[in-house]
């Protein structure tokens, strides 16, 4: 088969907060760069975001990036690497203000400067303080008003997009270097080369391998997905954020904002319950902490509701005028999905997946680094990526930090990789392509196979009782047998449709292949770590002196990297070293 | 949450790929009183058969994929409360657009009438150090403006922007071009306003307040639309 072959200097998969920041770089220095897209840009799943991005301004208060570095080591439970997160808190003041200059419609202070809130694990003095106003926000509709004005910036900057058009695999030489991407046009079926220079993966996140999900139907890990299949390893994807407050039952997400402006969380009983776990930071401890409350509230029958199954987060204390201008948003999705007025009535939330911590392995220039080397040609960036920043457990604003600082720090590197480049690029091998076509091929004419529904829904059922808040040795163990028998179904999947145009079938079952190596990472390297971090807390490992709260920092203060190749696992040090000041020493965790 | 029951689609099908003319189809549904929205009768109908196409992403009203005409007025599957629907329930797509596939339509006019409008801060004054400062009050200007999810409702209810998609902005475009005027940070709003000055491009604009009517995110174009039309008056005489 005869395929169409673009070239580019740079291309970039995805159109979200860090693919566009990332495309703001490149566009602007005059280099031919394609973005592909699932979806019109704007409809990224970073429009979703509500609560903030951080950025050590101090608007309201003292605040410094050493401190924003504490709490995000102290956050990851010491897995972060401590170069990446000095990096990040440092340039976060650059990146925020840039963005403010694009015309992000940032809240305002009464001086003019931008409006700040406090937020889970943010806290002042090393942990030591009170919460600081670190959060940057636009209402609750920050990621919005974040991606528009990325959007509109690389409208300005003339950056060729390619709507709604799906990356299937990730194309390289024999010699390992990364050649571009192989992908198809969702209006025709139609599939193209293209051929880069280099390439950045800014894919997203995979929060739908679970059942219950605060991201999109588009959050599909297909990043993870083709870089697997291609080789790479995905770095610490036993790390898995659960957001303390999905709408029950629904499970869109109630931003943390909430109980930044000062919303509480209680039991069947109304007790404020944060004040047991988390005596000091109370409600707005970090999010793996209380998340595990609720779980324990919940699991101990001090629940909400006839099922007792949920807590109520509750703002009714708050001047309705805050809730009116702080939490518009809010108070749309409490009446829409949860059929409750939050200046009325509490609302029902429970902890629900919300954020990959782990990803494809970069340093924090956005080069994806293996064993040590760099894969020339190749970068990722924002949710898909693992710099690692987040470690064990992300904080909230973190993650749209990420975004501009490592969207813009990938496209300073690409840039600078494409200019030492010559130009003729290396022909990519025809078996890399085949490779790819045999997947879309197996789809037009597999009979008998699997359901794609069905097949996906046993894979998020069982992640979520396999893999949740809480995990247990035996659980995971039966988990990975599990997953591993859906493995087969979805290698077999059929679908009834077989038209060329807009096949939302064949993209969803396509989806379903890059979900479950998403799957199969996280369960089998969950099953692997026998210690208790940040999000990741087994029943087996025991709060003991030598490992508190169950960290083991002997034996498991590591990254873990998962092949596809035989279900491999490796592991690599923590970078406990920062670019210029000090280790932030080891400690147990408590808020 | 909505009872058991039955629900019976009219859906809009057109497959170019194998139909020749696009029908309606009438398909049932069983609802297990699980499901909300729409989009959730949707997805289970999908599961079912897996051709049915329509675009969908966030399912909670901030991406601005799933617009389609239900029962008659354009809106999203995903904010839509089954329980407000009857028991028969009509989709098509969105009126005035070129159908690609069954909901989907192509939005490439909707989008170059965004674009056209420059639909971004133009400040040519070097920028500071630290952020542009901004008033509170300023800041406000902008509530009603900014939280556009370009999902389209408004412009294909526009009997304005059916007749001249080419020519007209439409209410959509129109709510931007005011929200980068209305930015005391933008240094351009002449330019802007004289891009407007056209036969077509804002004064097509007849205040059907069809766009009011179903925006979901209960924006107000027309009257966007009025501010610049007030503006354009102001700086003529
Ligand atoms: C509800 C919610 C609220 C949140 N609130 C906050 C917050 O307040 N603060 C914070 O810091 N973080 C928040 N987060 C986390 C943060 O929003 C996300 O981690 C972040 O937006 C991810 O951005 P991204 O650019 O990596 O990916 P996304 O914005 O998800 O974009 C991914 C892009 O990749 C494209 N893509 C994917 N696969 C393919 C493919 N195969 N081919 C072509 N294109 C593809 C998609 O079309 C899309 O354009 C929130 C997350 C959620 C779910
Ligand atoms: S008010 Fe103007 S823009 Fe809105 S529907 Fe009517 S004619 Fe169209
Ligand atoms: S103004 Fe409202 S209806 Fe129109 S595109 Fe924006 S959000 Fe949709
Ligand atoms: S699915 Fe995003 S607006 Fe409905």
């Amino acid at each position: 088969m005869n395929i169409a072959k673009r070239n580019f200097d740079a291309v970039i998969v995805g159109a979200g907060g860090a693919g566009m920041r990332a495309a703001v770089q490149l566009a602007e220095a005059g280099l031919k760069t394609a973005v592909l897209s699932k979806v019109f840009p704007t409809r990224s799943h970073t429009v979703a975001a509500q609560g903030g991005v951080s950025a050590s301004l101090g608007n309201s208060e003292p605040d410094n990036w050493h401190w924003h570095m504490y709490d995000t080591v102290k956050g990851s439970d010491w897995l972060g690497d401590q170069d990446a997160i000095e990096f990040m808190c440092k340039k976060a003041v650059e990146v925020v203000v840039e963005l403010e200059h694009y015309g992000m419609p940032f809240d305002r202070l009464d001086n003019g400067k931008i409006y700040q809130r406090p937020f889970g694990g943010h806290l002042s003095h090393f942990g030591e303080g009170k919460p600081v106003r670190r959060a940057c926000a636009a209402a609750d509709r920050t990621g919005h008003a974040m991606l528009h004005a990325l959007y509109q910036r690389n409208v300005r900057a003339n950056t060729q997009f390619f709507v709604e058009w799906m990356a299937l695999d990730l194309l390289r030489g024999v010699d390992g270097r990364v050649l571009g991407v192989i992908a198809m046009e969702m209006e025709t079926g139609e599939i193209t080369v293209f051929q880069a220079k280099a390439t950045l993966f800014a894919s997203g996140g995979s929060g739908r391998i679970y059942y219950s999900s605060t991201n999109a139907f588009i959050n599909t890990g297909d990043g993870l997905g083709m870089a697997a299949r291609a080789g790479i390893p995905l770095e610490d994807m036993e790390f898995w954020q659960f957001h303390p407050t999905g709408v029950a039952g629904a499970g869109v997400l109630i931003t943390e904002g909430v109980r930044g402006e000062g919303g509480i969380l209680r039991n069947s009983s109304g007790e404020a319950f944060m004040e047991r776990y988390a005596p000091n930071a109370k409600d707005l401890a970090s999010r793996d902490v209380v998340s595990r409350a609720m779980v324990t509230e919940i699991n101990e029958g001090r629940g909400c509701g006839p099922n007792k199954d949920h807590v109520l987060l509750d703002i009714t204390h708050l001047d309705p005028k805050v809730i009116l201008s702080r939490l518009p948003g809010i108070r749309e999705i409490s009446i829409q999905f949860a059929g409750v007025d939050p200046i009325k009535a509490p609302i029902p939330v429970v902890p629900t997946c919300h954020y990959q911590m782990g990803g494809v392995p970069t340093n924090y220039h956005g080069e994806v680094v293996v064993g040590g080397q760099r894969v020339e040609g190749f970068y990722a960036a924002g949710e898909v990526a693992c710099a690692s920043v987040h470690g064990a457990n992300r904080l909230g604003t973190n993650s749209l930090l990420d975004l501009l600082v490592f969207g813009k720090s990938s496209g300073e590197s690409m840039i600078e990789f494409i200019k030492s480049e010559p130009s003729a690029l290396p022909e990519v091998p025809q078996s890399e392509i085949d490779r790819s076509l045999a997947r879309v091929n197996r789809l037009d004419t597999q009979t008998g196979g699997a359901n794609v529904d069905e097949a996906r829904l046993a894979m998020q059922r069982t992640m979520q009782a396999h893999a949740g808040v809480f995990r247990f040795k035996d659980l995971l163990s039966e988990g990975v047998t599990k997953i591993l028998d859906i493995e087969k179904q979805v290698a077999q999947t059929e679908i009834k449709d077989k038209s060329k145009v807009w096949n939302t079938a064949r993209i969803e079952a396509l989806e379903l292949e890059n979900l479950i190596e998403v799957a199969k990472a996280t369960m089998i390297s969950a099953n692997a770590r026998t210690e208790s971090r940040g999000a990741h807390v087994r029943d087996d490992a025991l709060d003991t002196p030598e490992t508190p709260n169950g960290r083991d920092d002997v034996n498991w203060l590591k990254h873990t990297l998962w092949y596809r190749d035989g279900n491999r696992l490796d592991y690599k040090p923590v970078n406990l070293k920062p670019l210029t000041v000090e280790t932030v020493a080891l400690k147990k965790r408590t808020y | 949450m909505s009872k058991q029951r039955t629900l019976h689609f009219k859906i809009y099908r057109y497959d170019p790929d194998k139909d020749a003319a696009p029908y309606m189809q009438d398909i049932s549904l069983e609802l297990d009183g699980t499901e909300r929205k729409l989009l959730d009768a949707l997805t289970k109908l999908k599961a079912k058969d897996d051709s049915v196409s329509y675009r969908r992403s966030c399912r909670e009203g901030v991406c601005g994929s799933d617009a389609m005409n239900i029962n008659g007025k354009n809106g999203l599957a995903c904010l839509t409360d089954l329980d407000a629907l009857g028991d028969t329930v009509t989709l098509r797509p969105l009126p005035g657009l070129p159908v690609i596939r069954d909901l989907i339509v192509d939005m490439t006019q909707f989008f170059k009438q965004y674009h056209s409008i420059k639909p971004y801060v133009v400040n040519n004054t070097p920028a500071p150090e630290r952020e542009r400062l901004q008033s509170p009050e300023d800041r406000e200007e902008l509530n009603g403006l900014y939280e556009c999810i370009l999902c389209a409702c408004c412009s294909t209810s526009c009997p304005s922007f059916w007749w001249n998609p080419d020519k007209f902005v439409g209410p959509a475009g129109l709510l931007a071009a005011y929200r980068f005027i209305a930015d005391t940070r933008d240094e351009t709003t002449n330019d802007r306003l004289d891009n407007l000055e056209d036969p077509y491009r804002l004064f097509r604009c007849h205040t059907i307040m069809n766009c009011v009517d179903v925006c979901p995110k209960s924006l107000n174009p027309t009257k966007a639309i009025g501010k610049i039309k007030e503006m354009m008056l102001a700086r003529s005489v």
